[in-house]
C-alpha cells in the first residue's frame, strides 16, 4: 500500500546531542539555573528506583533545559540535587557528560563537597558556581579551593540562580577549561 | 533497574505510580537492540505506529519534531525507563528513528568551539 511521506527515511545520524549537568548542594536552586539559558521552558523527569526491596520505591526528578546550538549540535542541562538518593540517577546523566556545573552556597560551601567528590571521582571535569553570595564579602577563590579541595585547574565563578548572563560565563569558563585540557593532554582529558 | 521477571503480581497497590508506569510496557523495562541515552535524539518517520498503546501515539506525537528521549519523556509525563522501552518499541517498527550518534561521542576540539560559539551568542 502507498501512502505520502510514509516510506521510513534512512536513520542516518547526522546530529549530535551533549550534555552537562548541574549539580547543587542541598538548598541550591539548580532549576532556576538550568532554566536561566534554555531556549525551551523548564522541563522536569522522573525516574523511579528501588530504595531497599522490591516495595520500596521511590523517584527522583531532574530538571531539563536546552540551548539549541544549531539544528545539527543541541546542549542539554540536566540539574539535580545532591539528595543521596539521587546517585543513581547521576551515575546515568554524568555518562558521557562534557562536564559539570557545580552550584555551591557560599554559606554552606560544605554542602557542596559530595557533588565536588562524584565528579573528582569519576574524572567528570567541573566548574564551581558560587550563589549566595549577595551583598557579603564573596569568599576569596583560593579559600573555596581550600573547603572543596579543589584542583587549581577547576574555575570557580560567582554566579546568580537565575542571571542568564552568570550562567553563560559559567558555562564558556567549563568549556573552556575543556577545551585547555583537551589541547594540553590529548587525547585524555580527565581531571584528577 | 527493576527487574520483575515474569513474576504476576510483583508490586502491591501502595507502589501506584509504579504499577500505572510499568503496566504501559507490560512489566519490561529492557529496550531492544537500540541502546537509548537521555540525549539520544529521536524524530518521527512518519510511519503511524500499529496495534500499540495510546501512550506509544502520545510517544509518536512528541517526536513529529526531533526530541531527545529525556524530552520525550518530560512531555508525555512518563518516567524515563517507561519512556526509553515505548520508544525503543517505536524504533522497532521503524516509526521512529534514532537521529543522533550514538553517546560515544568523543568531544573534540572542534565541536567544543561549536558549543563556546553557541555559548556566547546566548
Amino acid at each position: 500500500m502507498e501512502s505520502a511521506g510514509s516510506e521510513p527515511k534512512t536513520a542516518v545520524p547526522d546530529a549530535t546531542a551533549v550534555k552537562v549537568l548541574v549539580a547543587g548542594g542541598v538548598g541550591t536552586d539548580t532549576p532556576a539555573l538550568v532554566g536561566s539559558v534554555s531556549d525551551i521552558p523548564l522541563l522536569h523527569v522522573e525516574e523511579f528506583f528501588v530504595v531497599g526491596g522490591v516495595a520500596d520505591l521511590a523517584s527522583v526528578g531532574v530538571d531539563l533545559g536546552r540551548i539549541t546550538i544549531s539544528p545539527e549540535l543541541m546542549l542539554y542541562l540536566f540539574g539535580t540535587s545532591t539528595e543521596d538518593r539521587s546517585w543513581f540517577l547521576w551515575d546515568e546523566l554524568s555518562t558521557g557528560a562534557l562536564g559539570a556545573i557545580v552550584l555551591a552556597d557560599a554559606r554552606a560551601l560544605e554542602d557542596s563537597a559530595a557533588a565536588v567528590d562524584f565528579f573528582r571521582g569519576r574524572g567528570i571535569p567541573f566548574v564551581v558556581g558560587l550563589d549566595g553570595v549577595q551583598g557579603g564579602r564573596p569568599p576569596e577563590a583560593d579559600e573555596v579551593r581550600a573547603t572543596l579541595g579543589l584542583a587549581p585547574t577547576v574555575p570557580v565563578r560567582l554566579c546568580g540562580g537565575a542571571r542568564r548572563e552568570s550562567t553563560k560565563q559559567l558555562l564558556i569558563a567549563l568549556v573552556e577549561s575543556l577545551m585547555a585540557a583537551a589541547r594540553t593532554a590529548p587525547p585524555v582529558t580527565a581531571i584528577r | 533497574m527493576i527487574d520483575n521477571g515474569d513474576d504476576e503480581a510483583w508490586f502491591d497497590e501502595d507502589a501506584g505510580p509504579l504499577v500505572r508506569a510499568y503496566a504501559v510496557t507490560r512489566g519490561r523495562t529492557k529496550t531492544g537492540t537500540t541502546q537509548l541515552d537521555l540525549i539520544t535524539l529521536v524524530a518521527a518517520t512518519g510511519l503511524q505506529a500499529q496495534q500499540l498503546g495510546p501512550e506509544h501515539d502520545s510517544v509518536l506525537a512528541v517526536c513529529v519534531e526531533q526530541q531527545s528521549v529525556a524530552e520525550v519523556a518530560a512531555k508525555v509525563g512518563l518516567a524515563l525507563g517507561v519512556v526509553k522501552v515505548l520508544i525503543s518499541d517505536l524504533i522497532e517498527r521503524n516509526c521512529l528513528m534514532v537521529r543522533s550518534r550514538q553517546n560515544a561521542v568523543e568531544p573534540d576540539l572542534e565541536m567544543m568551539q561549536k558549543v563556546l560559539d553557541g555559548i556566547r551568542r546566548l
